[in-house]
């Protein structure tokens, strides 16, 4: 599974190399910029929904090592996120801060974007092996739950910003909740598991 | 090395592209137009003679590729892409518009009278979408204005509805378009009759694309995109505000007049900019875009932020 690892890589970084080459051939549409918002939008989103997908993939294949992809996949997310949010400062915005500020208190879809963004960069941060040992692995994991909101925050992001088919943000929704109540699920039936002595300390 | 090259055709006999995608249209169009009378179309798909109008801008019309690859016509699907593709094969030949309501002539046209209706122009305007995207657009078509006089209203007349055909075995994708269709727009009389609301049945010398509104519709440069309805196969005279689809979609982002105006967020998103297509910086939106001397006396003592 390790000696996988340096395909993964290559295959995350495909939708990168794609845009590029659509770049490059000037075959990104008639609004360029629109193109290369939406489709870092859209990666970002997938590889969140992909590295969510890891733990029950691992949980109901009984295959434990797709772990060593995690958190590889988690960071593709906050780098397509990060691609994302800076096609939104420097070329939707043009470095205007103050209008900036303005967008993100004004526009629920942009607060719900910028929250969900916000989230991963502390997950970033945290993501080596000198953090888990810092933090502790109880804490880390905790931390490491902000992934859920801002999975959640994406969604909610897209649905906000359509303006009437809402079919794929409803499909990227249906995908977060299937992957959280999983989790959720396996809480529940764990804490159920154990004496009532041990579940009331 | 021998490199045999026998088989290749020369270059002098390959059918450019543009010729034979034009002799497809021209079938179809020479079909109901022969022995309908003399149609004013000159060439295949061309449009002419056009008369030159003074309230064209002299700014670059935006290319003609960019202006038919993206388009919002959702019967033919949400995404940008989709109407060039999905309207590809969209019937508009035959077609009738149903002139109706509080006229003292009503009347059904067929295309070949509307094209015949007033001298055919070409209006280069700006247009600005409520998303936030303009382009330049070298139209053709004539005043609104020709067809109402035509059909003389009565002073019942204080509105215009217009209507889209929808024909969900002609636009499947209809169904997900996510607003009530057929789509419906509609114009106060005062703005309907302005000298620069136009009703369109060509750009670029040519004959309307599918996935631009073919064959008629109409041309408001001074309000969002949304209100220049595409593929019209009704208009009504009422008395009263008609409905408008953005608005029963969403009314508080959608209002009846939607002039363009920079003053006036939509709720969503800041409408102060605007990126023209094909450029890399975005440039500031203009009242009415641009076209305030000409129009705003229609609207002078209205609030704006209130008729949005």
């Amino acid at each position: 599974m390790r000696r996988l690892k340096p395909l993964v890589f290559l295959l995350c970084l495909a939708p990168l190399l794609w845009l590029l080459w659509k770049g490059w051939r000037q075959d990104l549409g008639a609004n360029p910029i629109e193109f290369i918002t939406h489709a870092t939008g859209d990666w970002t989103l997938r590889f969140l929904v992909i590295t969510l997908s890891i733990t029950p993939l691992r949980k109901l294949s009984g295959i434990g090592q797709f772990i060593v992809f995690r958190r590889m996949l988690g960071l593709f997310a906050f780098f397509y996120g990060c691609l994302h949010f800076t096609t939104y400062i420097w070329l939707d915005k043009f470095f205007d801060f103050p209008e900036m500020l303005k967008d993100v208190g004004k526009r629920p879809f942009i607060t719900a974007g910028f929250t969900g963004f916000a989230l991963m960069i502390p997950l970033a941060i945290t993501s080596t092996a000198g953090w888990i040992r810092r933090l502790g692995g109880k804490r880390w994991q905790l931390l490491h739950r902000l992934v859920y909101i801002s999975a959640l925050a994406g969604v909610v992001h897209y649905y906000w910003l359509v303006k009437s088919d809402v079919r794929l943000p409803l499909l990227y929704g249906a995908m977060v909740l299937l992957l959280l109540s999983y989790r959720l699920a396996v809480t529940v039936r764990r804490t159920r598991r154990l004496p009532a002595s041990a579940r009331l300390s | 090395m021998l490199i045999r090259r026998g088989a290749e055709i020369p270059e002098s006999l390959v059918t450019p592209k543009s010729v034979y995608v034009n002799r497809r249209k021209f079938l179809a169009a020479g079909a109901a137009l022969i022995g309908a009378g003399a149609p004013p179309l000159s060439g295949a798909t061309r449009l002419g003679p056009l008369v030159k109008s003074p309230f064209s801008t002299d700014e670059k019309p935006t290319p003609y590729r960019d202006v038919t690859t993206y388009n919002n016509f959702y019967e033919f699907g949400t995404q940008k892409n989709q109407p060039a593709e999905l309207a590809k094969n969209f019937k508009t030949i035959p077609w009738t518009i149903s002139v109706e309501g509080a006229v003292a002539k009503p009347r059904v046209y067929d295309l070949d009278a509307v094209l015949k209706m007033a001298p055919l122009e070409e209006r280069i305007y700006r247009h600005r979408c409520v998303e936030g995207w303009s382009i330049v657009v070298p139209w053709i078509g004539f005043p609104l204005n020709a067809l109402i006089k035509q059909v003389e209203p009565t002073s019942k007349a204080k509105f215009v509805a217009f209507q889209t055909l929808y024909d969900p075995k002609q636009m499947p994708a209809g169904k997900w378009a996510g607003i009530p269709l057929p789509y419906v727009e509609g114009l106060r009389m005062d703005e309907a009759m302005h000298p620069l609301a136009l009703l369109s049945v060509g750009m670029y010398g040519e004959i309307l694309p599918n996935q631009n509104g073919a064959p008629v519709r109409l041309v408001i440069p001074w309000k969002y995109g949304f209100k220049s309805i595409k593929s019209i196969v009704r208009i009504k005279f009422v008395e009263k505000q008609p409905p408008s689809t953005w608005n029963l979609q969403n009314s508080r982002e959608y209002g009846f007049y939607s002039n363009v105006n920079p003053a006036v967020d939509h709720p969503r998103w800041s409408q102060a900019t605007e990126r023209r297509l094909g450029e890399f910086f975005k440039r500031k939106t203009l009242l009415f875009n641009g076209y305030g001397d000409q129009v705003a006396g229609l609207y002078a003592g209205m609030d704006l932020k209130k008729y949005y």
